[in-house]
């Protein structure tokens, strides 16, 4: 197991966000984190990620693992001025050594940003800019990536690409991916599992047999 | 003009202000403290007024004065839901302490002019000493944790999803920030700093892609304003901040224009 969450409880004063929510992740898995808006599915991912303290319960990865992390929301105005390729750098050391320097250039071909890696991220269309999100986070060369609504924001287009970069990353580097959606047509096409975050508990299965409700 | 030791000491004096408001404006414009770097030259004109009063050096004062003010108004404005309102207050707060300290330390309002609007060619040796150590501690200061400061300052999320202590960062940009209105203060007076902080840096993010060379951009530009400001000033006698002002934002607005009517077409 890759992650193993036990009685994990979280409560903001009286409300109660979720209680004993208790699952695990298979190495290589391809996990689609689903439910309604506001049941805490980024609250669950910030408590993995240690930006929160949960209330009671635990969870621990697995001794290898790498954790990459791709947050929801990012502060990139049409004004933003750093090109993808200096957005991607600055989960890089300062001092770009030439090895630093071909892992960049690695993940700008990887997530198919290399022929525009000089446009201002300002200027970078939606999936782009997604795109740039992921190959920052894979600087990290994780061998697990947590990616919160990569594609709320997305046309249709783009989020097929991304879509199938992800799934790359799941089969051919053996990345176990936890993707966190509310669009249930589109984990049903690229994801194996679910993991049903409402009213308070977790329900988990194959996606396959999936008929959340969404009430 | 380089034979009037003073003009020697004066461009010295203004290489280094323009060197390090350059950088640490890059930062400043990209963590959007635009606003505050304009409430610390306040803060930093009562300071200075502060230390008239206690027959002290002005750059102490203002040292003083923008260290703890920075400190407090950044707390503030990352708490703070009304971030502008609570900087305005505290901004009037000090620009009225100021003006108390002037008026009941019995100095001339000259003396108030050349904190206001500068006057760098009172700087004196000891002077230029002063503010090449304090420009080289900021420099050191932004260099130390310049790759984490890039990261927070350019994307904050990314930054705190990556576990990288950026408050901590925070903190310390903000002492150097007090420290370069403090000694930017010097040469353009406090109530027009923020121009050195500001105007040459935002000018760099149209021109360039990475930060290193927004960073040479912002130096850059503010060195033609310091050095042609000194030049133009030697020549018409006319005050130093003016053209040091006209330039940065002649320069500013060609940018700008130039990104307008780049991304019409």
């Amino acid at each position: 197991m890759i992650l193993d969450v036990k009685d994990l409880t979280m409560r903001f004063d009286t409300k109660t966000v979720f209680q004993d929510l208790n699952f695990s992740l298979k190495e290589g898995s391809m996990t689609a984190l689903l439910g309604p808006n506001g049941t805490g599915k980024t609250t669950l991912i910030n408590i993995l990620m240690k930006l929160l303290v949960p209330t009671s319960g635990s969870f621990k990865f697995g001794d290898q693992v790498r954790l990459g992390y791709v947050p929801q929301f990012r502060n990139i105005d049409a004004e933003y001025p750093l090109s993808i390729k200096s957005f991607i750098g600055l989960n890089a050391p300062l001092i770009k050594t030439s090895k630093i320097k071909a892992q960049i250039k690695h993940e700008l071909e990887e997530t198919h940003l290399l022929e525009i890696q000089n446009t201002r991220m300002g200027e970078a269309s939606g999936g782009q800019k997604q795109r740039a999100y992921l190959a920052q986070a894979l600087l990290d060369h994780p061998n697990m990536i947590i990616l919160d609504e990569a594609t709320a924001s997305l046309d249709p287009v783009a989020k097929e690409d991304l879509m199938k970069l992800i799934q790359h990353l799941n089969k051919e580097h053996g990345m176990t991916v936890l993707f966190v959606t509310h669009d249930v047509p589109l984990a049903r096409k690229y994801m194996d599992e679910y993991l049903y975050l409402n009213h308070q508990t977790i329900k988990q299965g194959k996606m396959s047999e999936f008929e959340g409700d969404y009430e | 003009m380089f034979q009037y030791e003073f003009m020697r000491y004066a461009f010295l004096a203004s290489t280094f202000i323009a060197i390090t408001c350059g950088v640490v404006g890059v930062y400043v414009v990209a963590r959007s403290f635009s606003f505050l770097a304009h409430t610390l030259s306040e803060i930093g004109f009562a300071g200075a007024a502060f230390a008239v009063f206690l027959g002290i050096a002005p750059l102490w004062g203002m040292l003083l004065f923008t260290l703890l003010g920075s400190i407090s108004v950044g707390e503030l404005s990352m708490h703070s839901d009304q971030k502008e309102s609570a900087i305005s207050a505290i901004s009037a707060l000090f620009i009225g302490l100021g003006v108390l300290f002037l008026a009941i330390s019995g100095s001339n309002s000259r003396y108030a002019t050349n904190i206001l609007f500068g006057s760098i060619i009172g700087v004196d040796r000891q002077g230029v000493i002063q503010l090449v150590i304090l420009s080289i501690i900021v420099l050191l200061l932004i260099f130390l944790v310049q790759g984490q400061l890039n990261f927070d300052s350019f994307d904050h999320i990314g930054a705190v999803a990556h576990g990288i202590k950026t408050g901590l960062i925070g903190v310390i940009f903000l002492v150097a920030l007090a420290m370069s209105v403090s000694i930017g203060s010097q040469i353009v007076g406090s109530l027009l700093v923020f121009i050195l902080l500001t105007l040459p840096s935002s000018t760099a993010r149209y021109l360039g892609r990475t930060i290193p060379s927004m960073i040479a951009w912002s130096v850059g530009i503010a060195l033609i304003g310091v050095w042609a400001g000194l030049y133009f000033g030697f020549l018409t006698n006319w005050p130093v901040t003016f053209f040091i002002s006209l330039i940065e934002v002649v320069i500013y607005l060609i940018a700008y224009f130039v990104h307008v009517v780049r991304h019409k077409l």
